[in-house]
């Protein structure tokens, strides 16, 4: 065979870079414009416009509600990710498919949907027991409907890279099904559990259109802050709409340190 | 027994106490999923499985006194090499120093002293048989089950193993099933001889012969 020359591999990566390179600028074009268009934003303006009552409630119910929400969505995702990846049962199509659901529905139809549950005789008989529609169990229910969603999705492809003979060696080894869930599985997907987390409280944080027609946007009650950029943009506060944007920019910005901090690697286990 | 659309049947074999059994066969004949069914992570279609006389069966894989060794190794990656060696032992609530003994022990008999603090990530393959060998005769297993255990070792590795694994079958294990696909492994170890071939086995008793 004779010598074939083929070239080094820069002007494929060039052109690869100039392709990502327009997102990228996208992105950081996005960040820019936040804290600098137009003198929209001034530190001080926006943070005497953040320190008045209801956008502090705001600020705390999306604290507590996605904290609640992501920690929710952990809880679920566990379990169903691993039975998904694990066993085999009739109608696993079917359930594959519903899992799916929320995460290609339109939001404002989850928030829909949600509201028409509460409407059914059971959502009602709930209802009768702990106010859940406009009050704040129902912003929590509207962020977990789609975060877990996304975490289910997550751990199933965390469970499904772990290698099912190490669990098979712990049950040989004395283990009932339970132990080796326990020592073996869990232990090894907690990198995934954190990933997990971390993405179904971002997607929580940023809800918007189920909270909006399931909780309403009611200040001092429902209002979180995606809601308040709503509200103040349709009364033409803009300032003060940039104020709780620069607000969440930085909210989420700590948290993912934090936990990329918490020595986890995220990389390989996002969706 | 049956695995997808492949059914193996009426295999019969009986491997007296204190045998090394080598199991041959080509690649994708069933001998994996034998060494399943014996171990108990798969249940047979019918059959049974009897070990020193009792049946089995229905038994979890942990109550049978069988250790496991898969072709992949299976250590548990969250584990440094001492915790994969201690596991069987903490889950039967050995006492620490009984686990101390019992991990170096086995550490100084597989030549693995140097690794104990290392986690499964960073051993070659040899070394990782070595640990996945002492996992799973840390509890004094009743029988031994080897899948391919010699498979991807380069030749001098692969002797090395080939006398540990005789060692081994002297002081620490009765009992050994070995499968394999290499006829020469059967040569150099086997007391018994399993031929697994067009879904029937043969048994021979090679102990006599050398």
């Amino acid at each position: 065979m004779k010598p074939h020359r083929t070239g080094p591999a820069w002007p494929l990566y060039t052109a690869l870079g100039i392709l990502g390179g327009f997102y990228l600028l996208l992105v950081a074009g996005l960040l820019l414009a936040l804290f600098f268009a137009d003198g929209l934003f001034r530190p001080g303006a926006a943070l005497e416009f953040l320190n008045t009552p209801p956008i502090r409630y705001a600020l705390m119910l999306t604290l507590g509600s996605t904290l609640l929400t992501a920690m929710l969505s952990v809880l679920v995702a566990v379990p169903v990710g691993y039975l998904m990846s694990r066993v085999s049962f009739p109608g696993k199509v079917v359930v594959d498919a519903l899992l799916d659901v929320p995460i290609v529905l339109p939001p404002l139809v989850v928030g829909l949907a949600l509201l028409m549950l509460f409407m059914t005789p059971v959502g009602r008989a709930i209802e009768s027991v702990v106010p859940i529609t406009y009050a704040i169990p129902s912003v929590v229910l509207a962020q977990f409907t789609v975060a877990a969603a996304f975490a289910v999705r997550l751990m199933r492809s965390v469970f499904e890279q772990l290698d099912p003979r190490c669990e098979q060696v712990a049950r040989t080894l004395g283990c009932s099904a339970g132990q080796a869930f326990r020592k073996v599985v869990l232990p090894q997907a907690a990198n995934g559990m954190i990933a997990a987390w971390t993405l179904s409280w971002a997607r929580a944080l940023g809800e918007f259109g189920p909270v909006l027609l399931f909780a309403g946007a009611t200040r001092f009650r429902t209002e979180v802050l995606p809601s308040t950029i709503f509200l103040e943009m349709s009364v033409g506060n803009i300032e003060g709409a940039v104020a709780v944007s620069v607000l969440m920019v930085l909210v989420s910005m700590t948290v993912l340190i934090l936990v990329r901090l918490g020595g986890v690697n995220t990389r390989g286990a996002s969706l | 027994m049956r695995q997808g659309g492949f059914t193996l049947s009426d295999v019969n074999f009986t491997l007296p106490e204190g045998a090394y059994g080598v199991m041959t066969g080509k690649t994708g004949c069933g001998k994996t999923t034998l060494l399943e069914i014996l171990c108990g992570l798969r249940r047979p279609h019918s059959g049974a499985v009897r070990l020193f006389g009792q049946d089995v069966t229905r038994h979890e894989p942990g109550s049978r006194g069988i250790g496991y060794v898969p072709q992949d190794q299976a250590l548990f990656p969250h584990l440094s090499v001492r915790e994969n060696l201690a596991f069987a032992l903490r889950i039967r609530r050995w006492s620490r120093a009984d686990i101390a003994t019992r991990v170096g022990e086995l550490a100084e008999r597989l030549g693995i002293q140097g690794l104990l603090d290392r986690e499964p990530g960073r051993l070659s393959g040899g070394e990782a048989q070595r640990v996945a060998l002492g996992r799973a005769l840390a509890p004094r297993p009743r029988v031994l089950c080897l899948d391919e255990p010699l498979s991807a070792l380069d030749e001098d590795t692969h002797e090395d193993l080939l006398a540990l694994l005789r060692g081994l079958h002297r002081t620490e294990t009765p009992t050994v099933l070995h499968i394999t696909h290499r006829r020469s492994e059967a040569d150099r170890l086997a007391t018994h001889r399993l031929r697994l071939a067009n879904g029937a086995l043969t048994l021979e008793d090679v102990s006599h012969v050398d």
